[in-house]
């Protein structure tokens, strides 16, 4: 139980409070880059946070099982943004080969991950941090929810903002920002939820 | 290959001005935005970026004629991520503090668009020595933008500039310029990024546009002012013609 209750709070923590666009800034590019429309963000959203779960499940072991007792731990990154570009190319020929309609409306986001800094971010700081597998996995968990979470949110805004009257220095990208910082203030509020709950 | 006169300085500051890769083409956001807190830390970015950038165009370029066209972005990533381990490790070698404070963002130049970019779009298909200005010219361009970040964040939200905790080789010292309790912490928080970044993009859009309309009217008054000319001597065409008409 014990186990249980820390897992669920370490993804709500991960996904909310540590959100992963709004205060730890990974995946910045897909978030200003691929929030024009809700249904786009909501299949890159999907399709990131397949990649990251498969991402953390496949690197963590090969670091702690393969790398570190080889002796080429420094060689992480290299191995790592591998694992990476392979899972992209097999989880698009997967789906290509199942789902087709599936594929063709994530098809075009996938080759977007790989350059997507949110995968290897977690990656790495799974491994670097040393947390242990479960905390990786629910650390994965989070932050890609949280990603899904907030680029769809984010673009549901900004189809609003499309037709809302802005000056016009400030038209397309800046008011964008403007709303992300708006955003992240939000969750700036709920810092320290945690903070009365003894794990 | 003959090239004009002053290409290669022309090369080197088109990163810095014309094709700022932060504030044009909006590449390598996640840094800009994640290691601005501190002047020096931007500064170390920066420069951790422009080795890791120039290396891997440098190395590109001298084997763009072995890499075939099927494999290049596999072979680019994994130049990219070897050059990014040799710089973590020596930063962590040789200046730990940077390596604490940049934490996982060192690693994740290997994804920064940029340098896949400039890879891709230009060492992969010039000489050595251009490409080595241009990813000069690009790293150059890229630390003076999220310098230019960290220079607002900092200055808003602590009110003061201090260097030497990252450098530990240079003295520590502290610049008081707002007095102390007239900052406004927000501005060092992921918020006040955000903020710094779309004002700064939002006044780019401003000189734009005005540089647009300027040109746009003169081009405008240039018409009216040829049209006037056409109209003039036509009429005065007309009056000859009827002065000669009158005189036969």
């Amino acid at each position: 139980m014990q186990i249980f209750i820390s897992f669920i709070l370490a993804i709500i923590s991960s996904m909310l409070i540590d959100n992963v666009v709004l205060s730890r800034f990974y995946g910045i590019c897909p978030f200003l880059g691929v929030s024009k429309k809700v249904k786009s963000s909501l299949g890159m959203g999907i399709a990131v946070v397949f990649v990251i779960l498969l991402a953390t499940v496949i690197c963590w072991p090969l670091y702690n099982y393969v790398l570190v007792p080889a002796g080429i731990a420094f060689l992480d990154t290299v191995v790592y943004i591998l694992v990476i570009a392979s899972l992209v190319q097999l989880v698009g020929l997967f789906i290509k080969k199942y789902s087709p309609s599936l594929y063709k409306s994530l098809g075009i986001y996938l080759p977007l991950i790989t350059t997507n800094c949110a995968v290897l971010g977690v990656a790495q700081g799974n491994t670097d941090q040393g947390l242990s597998f479960l905390d990786s996995l629910a650390n994965g968990l989070g932050t890609s929810i949280g990603f899904l979470l907030i680029i769809v949110t984010f673009s549901c805004i900004r189809t609003r903002l499309d037709s809302a009257n802005t000056p016009k220095a400030f038209k397309g990208l800046p008011i964008a920002l403007v709303t992300a910082a708006i955003m992240a203030i939000a969750l700036m509020g709920l810092q320290g939820l945690f903070s009365g709950i003894k794990l | 290959m003959a090239k004009e006169k002053g290409f290669t300085k022309k090369n080197f500051l088109k990163g810095i001005v014309v094709e700022n890769p932060l504030f044009v083409s909006i590449l390598g956001t996640c840094p800009a935005l994640a290691t601005t807190k501190t002047v020096e830390a931007a500064l170390g970015m920066g420069l951790l970026f422009t080795v890791v950038l120039i290396c891997s165009s440098v190395l590109v370029s001298l084997l763009r004629k072995l890499i075939s066209e099927e494999i290049r972005t596999p072979a680019y990533i994994v130049i990219i991520a070897t050059f990014v381990t040799i710089v973590k490790m020596m930063t962590s070698a040789f200046l730990p503090e940077l390596y604490s404070t940049l934490g996982v963002f060192i690693s994740l130049i290997v994804v920064n668009c940029i340098v896949l970019g400039r890879a891709e779009a230009y060492a992969s298909k010039n000489t050595v020595f251009d490409s080595f200005i241009d990813a000069l010219g690009m790293g150059v361009g890229y630390t003076l933008a999220i310098i230019l970040m960290a220079f607002f964040r900092e200055l808003i939200g602590t009110g003061a500039f201090s260097f030497g905790k990252i450098f530990t080789f240079i003295p520590a010292f502290k610049l008081q310029i707002i007095p102390v309790g007239y900052e406004i912490s927000l501005f060092q928080n992921p918020a006040g990024a955000f903020i710094v970044f779309a004002i700064i993009l939002a006044v780019i859009a401003f000189i734009n546009n005005r540089k647009n309309e300027l040109k746009t009217n003169l081009e405008r008054q240039a018409k009216i002012k040829k049209q006037q000319e056409a109209k003039l001597k036509a009429e005065q065409e007309k009056a000859k013609q009827v002065a000669e008409g009158e005189t036969k």
